[in-house]
């Protein structure tokens, strides 16, 4: 059995993770799970908590560039290791394909589940840059909206698919000069 | 939800690990992965007073074949076996049935070594280890075993794995190149537990007879189950629709399930007949195929 009284159990220990390309950390008990050191220590909220129960995706974030549910993840669990939340997705006040793919294809309804569907759209398209329907169906499938609104999401990513395709093969006008930070 | 308070060692290597079980023996509970357990505990169904988080330990993932015979690293991710190059021809059951696991993020993070150990009646890759005869070999400070996996699955979450010890490599024995299997599952939706799964591994000898011959049923019984009496009745037989039709009719009878909201008893042991059926005619002509 453990010696150290029941109420010194599980005490409070530093961790330190690379949030959205920024090194942040905080101290949290080992039992404090990912999606509430996001929400509540480090003020990220827009990762959310639908089922809480490892069912719908909406608590998703990548982790070392791969889809995870935060809510099935500690916060000690991930310390040293880089987590991209939805808010990571936008750079310099431009949406990311994948952003722009639900406006443009009205991705999204009530918006829950969007931040998890950006995120595992993100990541299909960086493993796999030229999808088939059936390839975003599995991917987007460990993720509910709760809305019904899968024609559209569907068609959002293959919006950001075809998006990146194209600026790709043909760099738009002006980039180069605009292209002055990182 | 949130888990009960517990202690967390994140040890750097596997002795550091197998000194803390066997300091603080089933107060520690072991984590690979996490998707399994972390449900567990913000459940409160676990609550360990301590924490091995094994999950950064090297060394322990990887699929490796030799002569033949297949090892796979503990902390193997389902995600590394679904997309594994290394495992084609006769190990492609293992990719096929990672694809049936929980849904694409669990399967990022969960690792087959966890979910063996987890024993869920309803897990996948328990049918997986007792179709295929698979020797799972563990370690504690004491030193190294190896179980058969008819003798690991005891009962609903119990193994015979004790508290001090830690499942490092699953190893399967060599296979011939005309072996094949597969995997059939019935879900509800992606990331439910199995209303039945089942999986078949077959191998065939020159002649076209069968010469080996695993079946494993999933969610039907207090453990993941073998089919031991329908084994028996294929192997050194022809597979032809007659014998394959006998054999599931076999592993039906076999199965244990208990009526739940994923349907009857009774509707569920003929899935497993019609999934053995439907799986061995598949198994049957992959083998044939395999070069």
């Amino acid at each position: 059995m453990n010696s150290k009284s029941p109420n010194l159990v599980g005490l409070a220990r530093k961790v330190a993770m690379t949030v959205n390309g920024a090194e942040r950390g905080g101290d949290v008990e080992p039992r404090v799970l990912l999606v509430d050191f996001l929400r509540t220590n480090l003020r990220e909220t827009g990762t959310h908590v639908g089922c809480d129960t490892t069912s719908c995706g909406a608590c998703t974030v990548l982790l070392d560039g791969e889809p995870v549910k935060s809510c099935t993840l500690l916060a000690v669990q991930v310390n040293g290791r880089s987590i991209t939340t939805v808010e990571g997705l936008a750079q310099g006040g431009t949406l990311s394909p994948i952003q722009a793919g639900f406006h443009e294809e009205h991705g999204l309804q009530c918006g829950f589940c969007t931040p998890g569907m950006m995120l595992v759209g993100t990541a299909l398209l960086k493993r796999n840059p030229h999808p088939t329907e059936d390839d975003i169906r599995w991917a987007i499938s460990g993720n509910i909206c709760r809305c019904t609104g899968y024609m559209n999401i569907v068609k959002s990513i293959q919006y950001a698919a075809k998006a990146t395709a194209e600026a790709a093969a043909k760099p738009p006008v002006g980039v180069g000069a605009a292209a002055g930070g990182e | 939800m949130f888990p009960a308070a517990f202690d967390y060692e994140s040890p750097a290597s596997l002795e550091e690990a197998l000194g803390l079980l066997a300091k603080h023996g089933d107060a520690a509970k072991v984590m690979a992965g996490g998707q399994s357990l972390i449900p567990l505990l913000k459940l409160r169904f676990a609550q360990p007073s301590l924490l091995v988080d094994i999950g950064r330990l090297k060394g322990l993932s990887g699929v490796a074949r030799h002569n033949g015979s297949l090892k796979i690293g503990a902390l193997t991710r389902h995600v590394d076996i679904e997309r594994s190059k290394d495992l084609g021809g006769a190990w492609a059951i293992f990719p096929e049935a990672a694809h049936w696991i929980s849904d694409p993020l669990v399967r990022n993070q969960g690792t087959i070594g966890g979910s063996v150990c987890h024993a869920d009646p309803s897990g996948d890759w328990g049918s997986i280890m007792l179709a295929l005869d698979a020797e799972l070999v563990v370690r504690s400070t004491k030193g190294e075993r190896v179980i058969p996996a008819a003798n690991f699955f005891q009962g609903p979450f119990t193994t015979a794995l004790r508290p001090d010890e830690i499942l490092t490599e699953i190893r399967i024995a060599s296979s011939s190149k005309h072996a094949a299997g597969a995997y059939n599952k019935l879900e509800r939706r992606v990331g439910d537990f199995a209303t039945v799964a089942v999986c078949v591994q077959v191998e065939l000898d020159g002649g076209g007879k069968v010469s080996k011959a695993g079946i494993g049923l999933t969610s039907v019984g207090p453990t993941n189950l073998k089919a031991t009496a329908a084994e028996k009745a294929l192997v050194g037989r022809e597979p032809t629709d007659a014998v394959i039709a006998e054999v599931a009719k076999l592993a039906a009878a076999a199965a244990e399930p208990k009526d739940d909201v994923r349907g009857s008893a009774e509707f569920k042991k003929d899935v497993v007949r019609v999934f053995v059926q439907r799986g061995l005619k598949t198994a049957v002509a992959r083998a044939k195929e395999v070069r």
